[in-house]
């Protein structure tokens, strides 16, 4: 079965790719706007070539890396202490509700007032973004909490700070898994939407440049290599979740006893 | 010498969105060392709201308990805890010899001893192999059996038992039960063992509390006469255990049509014994 899936994936991108190639060729497309796959390929050989691809593509990474993990440290520092602490979840639920929906690319002209076209600036953008996914997982995960499972650690004289360390957090760890995966795509659209429209360093930047300069197989190229991060960024992310919850339902099935 | 465990004139009463039920009225009871007490009273008798009074999770409306002469206020260092939902009470994240090992940690005792106690708690009900496991790869049965070997580690002066085998199937129950009364007789530890089954705190009881229906009282103690020595097979079919059994039963029907206990509440009843049985 599991083979049989990988060979239709396969075939169905290799579809894809032939039409790719096809469409233009055949004059359906103005092959100006999109050119056949062969060219972007190998502008995309081109890229890889080229020292300054390098260099973008590790300040793009820098970016979406350093962004993430201030988003992710905040987000579970902060929804931890906002649901332990009494009456601070009630107190902070309606400013929570009120900034969430605030779109991060709103923020871009604040950005560039405070920093330029600097890393602060994308940086600004990214935490801004994918924080909320982090904070709003770990208050539902914390809300999980099963009182059974509370009661067992109250009852064995478990503190505050050992209840939060072997109870509270495994219990939020599925969700906290699921609100990092969720703020690590985000991150990476912010960190390329970022570069494009602000101009700082980076892959967006440099797609911005091809387009201006009509390198349009090498914009291609670099939206694939953008494409390509957001896949491997998916897959090892689920590949952490799966081993940090290998005792979770989701994840170990049924087991027969 | 007072009581290992006092609890006197305990009282719950919930408050909420304009509702106040009592659940716990007036309990007073106490349990020596080395004792096995049973509580068993009608579904719905606030059982498990007592317990949880008694174990230090739920502060009570009124009254007090002390274990050792000392007030109870929160979870005492010296009660361990034995829920009736094993699944939610063992942690699926740790493994069955962390989990054992959990509570232990708490106490502040070094590594080496941890690792003796945990051994022999786990040997003792039987699971000395089960160290490694995740708790959902063992049956319900098994999950039990840790949940009670992780209370013995703990070495409590007294256990709690919030009706433990409610949710297991009847041989196991039965397997559970010897396994409890075996615990006792060999360790000599306090337990006090909350129930709605009669059978089964007739059978392991050294002593009953039948409690009434809600707003609850004890509405009698029973001294259980029968043997030390119990099996399955024999004590359930024995006279004495059918008089005893008949007894409890008949009090708990009366506790829920809510006729008044025919004796004062505060003394010990044996019941009399049929001379056929003296032989």
């Amino acid at each position: 079965m599991r083979g049989t899936n990988a060979v239709l994936g396969a075939t169905g991108l290799a579809v894809f790719l032939a039409l790719g190639e096809a469409v233009p060729r055949l004059g359906l497309v103005k092959e100006a706007y999109f050119p056949p796959v062969a060219r972007i390929a190998g502008a995309l050989g081109d890229e890889l070539s080229d020292d300054t691809f390098w260099t973008a593509l590790g300040d793009t990474l820098t970016g979406w890396a350093l962004g993430l993990a201030v988003a992710v440290s905040a987000g579970i520092v902060i929804g931890v202490l906002v649901s332990v602490v009494p009456y601070l979840r009630e107190a902070t639920a309606s400013t929570i509700e009120f900034l969430r929906p605030i779109p991060s690319v709103a923020l871009i002209p604040l950005a560039v007032l405070l920093y330029g076209s600097e890393l602060r600036s994308v940086l600004l953008l990214v935490v801004y973004a994918s924080f909320w996914q982090v904070l709003v997982q770990v208050l539902y995960g914390i809300q999980d909490l099963d009182p059974v499972a509370d009661e067992t650690a109250r009852s064995y004289g478990l503190g505050g700070w050992a209840r939060v360390r072997y109870v509270l957090w495994p219990t939020a760890l599925p969700y906290v898994m699921t609100g990092v995966r969720l703020a690590a795509a985000v991150a990476l659209i912010l960190t390329v939407t970022a570069e494009l429209v602000i101009g700082a360093p980076g892959l967006g930047a440099r797609i911005a440049i091809a387009q201006n300069s009509q390198a349009v197989p090498e914009m291609y190229a670099l939206i694939v290599v953008t494409g390509l991060l957001g896949l491997v960024i998916n897959v090892g992310a689920r590949t952490v979740e799966r081993r940090a919850l290998a005792w979770h339902q989701s994840v170990r099935g049924e087991v027969t006893v | 010498m007072g009581a290992l465990l006092d609890v006197s004139g305990l009282n719950k009463v919930y408050e909420g969105s304009g509702r106040r039920v009592e659940a716990v009225r007036d309990l007073t009871f106490t349990v020596e060392s080395g004792e096995l007490v049973c509580l068993v009273g009608p579904s719905g008798c606030g059982k498990t709201t007592l317990l949880k009074c008694v174990g230090g999770l739920l502060a009570p409306t009124a009254g007090q308990v002390t274990l050792s002469g000392r007030p109870v206020s929160g979870p005492p260092p010296g009660m361990a805890f034995v829920f009736q939902e094993y699944g939610r009470s063992l942690f699926p994240w740790m493994r069955v010899g962390d989990n054992v090992e959990l509570p232990l940690k708490q106490k502040g005792l070094s590594k080496s001893r941890r690792g003796e106690l945990v051994d022999d708690a786990l040997r003792s009900v039987g699971l000395a192999d089960a160290a490694g496991a995740y708790p959902w790869q063992l049956s319900g049965g098994m999950q039990q059996r840790v949940a009670i070997a992780r209370a013995l580690a703990y070495e409590p002066e007294i256990l709690l038992m919030d009706e433990p085998f409610a949710a297991v199937d009847a041989q196991t129950r039965a397997d559970l039960e010897d396994l409890v009364r075996g615990l006792w007789r060999e360790r000599g530890i306090t337990i006090l063992f909350v129930t709605h089954d009669i059978d089964e705190a007739v059978y392991l009881g050294e002593r009953v509390l039948v409690l009434s229906g809600s707003p609850t009282v004890v509405r009698e103690r029973l001294r259980i006469d029968l043997p030390a020595e119990r099996d399955q097979l024999h004590t359930r079919v024995a006279p004495r255990f059918a008089e005893l059994r008949t007894h409890v039963y008949e009090q708990i029907q009366a506790a829920k049509r809510g006729t008044p206990a025919p004796e004062p509440s505060d003394r010990i009843v044996d019941v009399e014994d049929r001379p056929v049985d003296k032989s």
